[in-house]
């Protein structure tokens, strides 16, 4: 895996660079589903630190998302707060909801942690679609201005710009983290948590700060969810926006990080794209998910990584 | 060698998309104009599934009678499904700007829909036509030169209701609706109409959206009131009135138009006779025209229209003639705007025409559920003509008013 | 008064139809510890079923059995080509919910595909579409009917866990799998016919809902959340929890939308999350 490091960087920089340059020859409509793959990717990295590194399944993530996209509608509809001030209160909202949270799902695991993070969200959920006083529940908050920085965000290729911009930012932030001697821990602590436990990590600080971390990249996601789509309704933290990320980090392969911006996109598409010329795209969305979970437990990175190996150990054998 | 393959595989997992990409640019690209495209927004499953078609086939009943061509352009209409959700609806309608390039939005149905299209419509810089939704504001305070409307304003249709249900005798009334825009400012409509008139309105219950099982609140209603009023849309109306009959509630009950419009009717039975309802159609309505309408989508469609039929039938004329008046041409929206408040309609519904503010002035019909050789319809019973989203308040101080929500008017004889 | 008994009546006939969700999820976790995420779907099949049986037969009580016996084939299937395939143990636990997301998506686009997309209700018969009024209160029959149909389930459930061999199995399995197994005990099938079991509760609980509710896209998602909540207050893999906390549910969702209409999914999904942080096996669930 280490060494097979700095190709891969090298590749998604490579990656980012043609994405970078290609957009604003590509079709209107594709730009923006890439604006959405890129803000989902942002939700599903921040899951695969907490699924795929620590091996935490959380089905919570829409609840930080959708206190980043909330606190956005309000403070700019209702208090025309600044850009600046509102994205630091916004994630700091979803950094404290995941710290309560995550006081109250650290000490379950397995399946008792993805029932209690659901349950979490679906608090967060129900709050949003009937304290109408402050959310306006079913009519959603419209009229979110873009954000202004000086540059017209109203153009969709800025806003591409924008959105791509916070995207490398957040993959470095994680790509440091998960590299770290923090983020080789959470590892260790997937694999053996008792025996880390036994050699003196505080295993429950770390599992708690990989929690607030997730929790923080998805009101990032929501921040920017907020911005993009100028509205806001409880639909936007139900319970299939958790799913989808779940889903979005199993296709694109846990603990990989681009796997699961990968798996952000595929999604995106099929939602958006493939749904135009075919309506049955949700069979092709489970079956593709179903045959991944019982033949590519790595995901589609997965697939990149067998050939890697098979590679490598055939370079030792010559 | 297997490193070649990888190598490979790597340099094709770029190259790939980004062909894929470029080719889905070249597959997009827009042929010459001489056609006119329209993004027709309805819901075509869940809830609304029923009157979305209602709705699409309004449309196109009336683009069939004109062969699909409007002042010599051809008509192109692209339906997407809006699941009657809005954040759905928001997602189409940017697919319909930005994939299919269309010049117009049309339809949607929620009034959370209309503020959403409407802000995007905005944004975007695209004409929405708000042919169903009922949001207030859209023609009121969050005016817009992208917005028009060819439906009606939700409280429309209260404020002379409210009159008339006093002129009948009811004097106290509880209220229960769906708990969003549409619902609250169908209700304020009718509690400001009643009010005025001298009524009091003594208790508001709010449930929501698509609620079905209703065994929570009935037993809340207060039981001195003589009516109830209702605004029940899409799956809702059917278990409402049913579960309403069931608990052995007596008093009269009135409603909002959709609460028992021509999509529900069929689905119900004896529990939605004397239902009396405002709006402006019904199937019933006594006019020539009316009922070769009626007639006509009945042999095409195997039941009888209703006003998502009528409005959107109509919306298309209004548009095609607009489109005579500018000769096709669509890049001046302000002259777009000013041809299409200067129409007349001699329309379905009855005689229509824009107010100052690209909202329709038009009939009300006071309309009550009766069974006519075995089937229900919404008998007329009473009209008033020519009413605005006005009523008889003056526009600038009704403006200076917040717009009609779940505390606007407020509620001053509820408990 | 009568405000409160109307309530309490509503809340625990909703408890009723609740029971039958929740039930078929507790068992299958009991024995299988997934969370089976395509429940809500088996529901929706059911009552979708249960209409067209009743369009095709004209019969409201063949609609019930044929329905709940269709989704109970669908769950044995699914659990015998699919989830059964990933083995047993920790390890298999969290693909096999995801496998049951995977199906989530691909019932939901059948349903409209072959029932169309609008709502539709599954049809009384007339013995049951009346209102039973004591006292001046108004009782609708079909929630005494939905009340009793869980009681009569609840019961059959029981007998056949505590006083059956079958039943003896099940509740080893649920108590300790390695040890069952080690016993001879087939667990692979026992999970199999749990899950079918499990389905048909579902099912049966989708047709009854179908007259009350009725059925259309969506309404999959909407269920799911309330089925979490019973089995998470009540405890997973237990009877008596998945009752109790049909009955919890039932009447804090009735009085949470009739007192606090703002805070009422607050008032239903934060004691779940109290309950699950404080006893994370719910009340009666054990580890």
């Amino acid at each position: 895996m280490f060494s097979g490091r700095p190709r891969a960087v090298f590749t998604v920089l490579l990656v980012l660079v043609v994405l970078a340059a290609v957009t604003p020859f590509l079709p209107e409509y594709v730009c923006i589903l890439l604006i959405q793959a890129l803000i989902f990717g942002i939700l599903a990295m921040g899951l695969d630190l907490l699924l795929g590194y620590t091996g935490l399944p959380s089905l919570g993530q829409a609840a930080y998302f959708g206190v980043g996209a909330y606190a956005v509608a309000i403070l700019t509809t209702r208090y025309e707060f600044g850009f600046f001030p509102t994205v630091v209160l916004a994630i700091l909202l979803s950094a404290a909801v995941a710290a309560i949270f995550g006081l109250i799902a650290i000490r379950a695991k397995g399946v008792y942690f993805l029932m209690l993070t659901l349950a979490l969200a679906m608090v967060v959920w129900g709050l949003a679609w009937r304290w109408t006083s402050l959310t306006d529940g079913d009519n959603g908050i419209t009229g979110i201005p873009r954000p202004e920085l000086g540059f017209d965000l109203n153009s969709y290729i800025n806003l591409f710009y924008f959105i791509l911009f916070v995207f490398i930012l957040c993959l470095g932030a994680l790509y440091v983290l998960v590299n770290s001697p923090f983020g080789r821990s959470l590892v260790g602590i997937r694999e053996r948590e008792e025996r880390m436990q036994m050699l003196g990590y505080n295993v429950w600080l770390h599992k708690y700060l990989a929690f607030i971390f997730s929790g923080i990249f998805a009101g990032i996601a929501g921040v920017l969810w907020a911005y993009y789509k100028n509205f806001v309704t409880p639909d936007d933290l139900f319970i299939d926006v958790s799913v989808e990320a779940l889903l979005m980090v199993a296709l694109g392969g846990p603990a990989t990080l681009v796997g699961a911006t990968i798996g952000a996109g595929v999604i995106v598409f099929l939602r958006n794209y493939v749904s135009i010329y075919y309506s049955g795209w949700p069979y092709i969305l489970g079956a593709m998910y179903i045959f991944t979970i019982l033949y590519l437990p790595e995901g589609l990175m997965g697939i990149a990584r067998r050939l890697r190996r098979r590679a490598e150990t055939e370079k030792l054998d010559e | 060698m297997l490193q070649k393959k990888f190598k490979l595989f790597f340099y094709t997992a770029i190259v790939a998309p980004v062909a894929f990409c470029l080719a889905l640019g070249t597959a997009s690209k827009v042929e010459a104009q001489k056609e006119i495209r329209i993004g027709f927004l309805s819901p075509l499953t869940g809830g609304g599934a029923q009157l979305g078609r209602d709705s699409v086939n309004g449309l196109k009943m009336y683009l069939d009678e004109i062969g699909y061509d409007m002042a010599g352009l051809k008509v192109k209409i692209i339906v997407e499904d809006t699941e009657l959700k809005p954040a759905v609806a928001v997602t189409k309608a940017e697919k319909l700007i930005r994939h299919d390039k269309v010049h117009m939005i049309v339809g949607g149905v929620m009034g959370s829909t209309g503020y959403a299209l409407g802000a995007l419509a905005n944004r975007e810089k695209k004409l929405y036509i708000a042919s169903i939704p009922a949001s207030d504001d859209l023609t009121q305070r969050k005016l817009s030169k992208w917005v028009l409307r060819t439906g009606w304003a939700g409280s429309q249709p209260g404020h002379p209701f409210g009159k008339w249900a006093y002129e009948q005798g009811h004097r106290k009334v509880v209220m229960i609706g769906a708990d969003y825009a549409f619902g609250h400012e169908n209700i304020a409509g009718f509690h400001r109409g009643f009010e005025d008139a001298g009524g009091k309105v003594i208790q508001k219950i709010w449930v929501p959206v698509m609620t079905t099982d209703f065994g929570p609140y009935l037993p809340l209603v207060k039981k001195d009131a003589d009516a109830i009023y209702a605004l029940m849309i899409a799956a809702m109306p059917g278990p409402f009135l049913k579960q309403f009959k069931a608990s052995g509630l007596k008093m009269a009950i009135l409603g909002g138009g959709v609460t028992a419009d021509e999509t529900v009717l069929p689905n119900m039975g004896d529990e939605a006779l004397g239902v009396v309802t405002p709006l402006q159609y019904s199937a019933a309505l006594d006019t020539p025209k009316n009922k070769a309408f009626v007639k006509k989508f009945r042999k095409l469609h195997k039941k009888v229209p209703s006003y998502f039929t009528e409005s959107n039938y109509t919306t298309a004329k209004w548009i095609h003639e607009a489109l005579k008046r500018v000769k096709g041409d669509l890049s001046n929206i302000d002259r777009f705007r000013q041809e299409f408040q200067k129409i007349e309609i001699d329309a379905v519904r009855g005689p229509v025409k824009m107010d100052k503010y690209l909202n329709p002035v038009h009939n009300i019909y006071i309309r009550k559920v009766e069974r006519i050789n075995g089937e229900l319809w919404n008998t007329v019973v009473a009209t008033y003509p020519n009413v605005s989203q006005f009523w008889t308040f003056d526009p600038k101080e009704f403006l200076k008013n917040p717009v009609y929500s779940r505390n606007f008017p407020p509620c001053n004889y509820c408990k | 008064m009568s405000f409160w008994i109307e309530q309490t009546f509503a809340g625990l006939s909703y408890g009723g139809l609740l029971f039958l969700l929740a039930s078929g999820l507790s068992l299958i976790f009991g024995v299988m510890r997934i969370i089976n995420m395509a429940h809500g779907s088996y529901f929706i099949l059911g009552a979708y079923i249960g209409v067209t049986v009743q369009e095709v037969t004209g019969s409201w009580l063949l609609a019930l059995l044929l329905a709940s016996l269709a989704v109970a084939i669908l769950g044995i299937f699914m659990h015998r080509f699919f989830l059964r395939v990933l083995g047993h143990g920790v390890a298999a636990e969290l693909p096999q919910v995801m496998i049951t997301v995977g199906f989530l998506f691909i019932i939901q686009q059948a349903s409209i595909d072959i029932w169309g997309g609008d709502p539709m209700i599954v049809k009384v018969p007339s013995y049951l579409d009346w209102s039973m009024e004591i006292g001046g209160i108004f009782f609708p029959v079909y929630r005494i009917f939905m009340l009793v149909v869980a009681c009569v389930m609840a019961v059959a459930l029981w007998l056949g866990l505590e006083k059956t061999r079958a039943g003896a199995m099940v509740r080893a399995s649920v108590d300790d799998s390695e040890m069952t197994r080690g016993l001879g005990i087939n667990t692979e099938r026992l999970s199999m016919a749990i899950f079918g079991l499990g389905a048909f509760l579902a099912g049966l609980g989708g047709v009854i809902g179908g007259g009350f509710i009725g059925v259309y896209p969506g309404l999959d998602f909407q269920i799911l959340p309330l089925a979490f909540a019973v089995v998470i207050i009540g405890g997973l893999g237990t009877l008596r929890g998945a009752a109790l906390g049909s009955l919890i549910v039932g009447l804090m969702d009735t009085f949470g939308k009739a007192l606090f209409p703002e805070l009422s999914y607050f008032t239903l999904f934060a004691p779940m999350a109290i309950v699950l942080a404080i006893k994370p096996t719910g009340l009666f669930g054990r580890a």
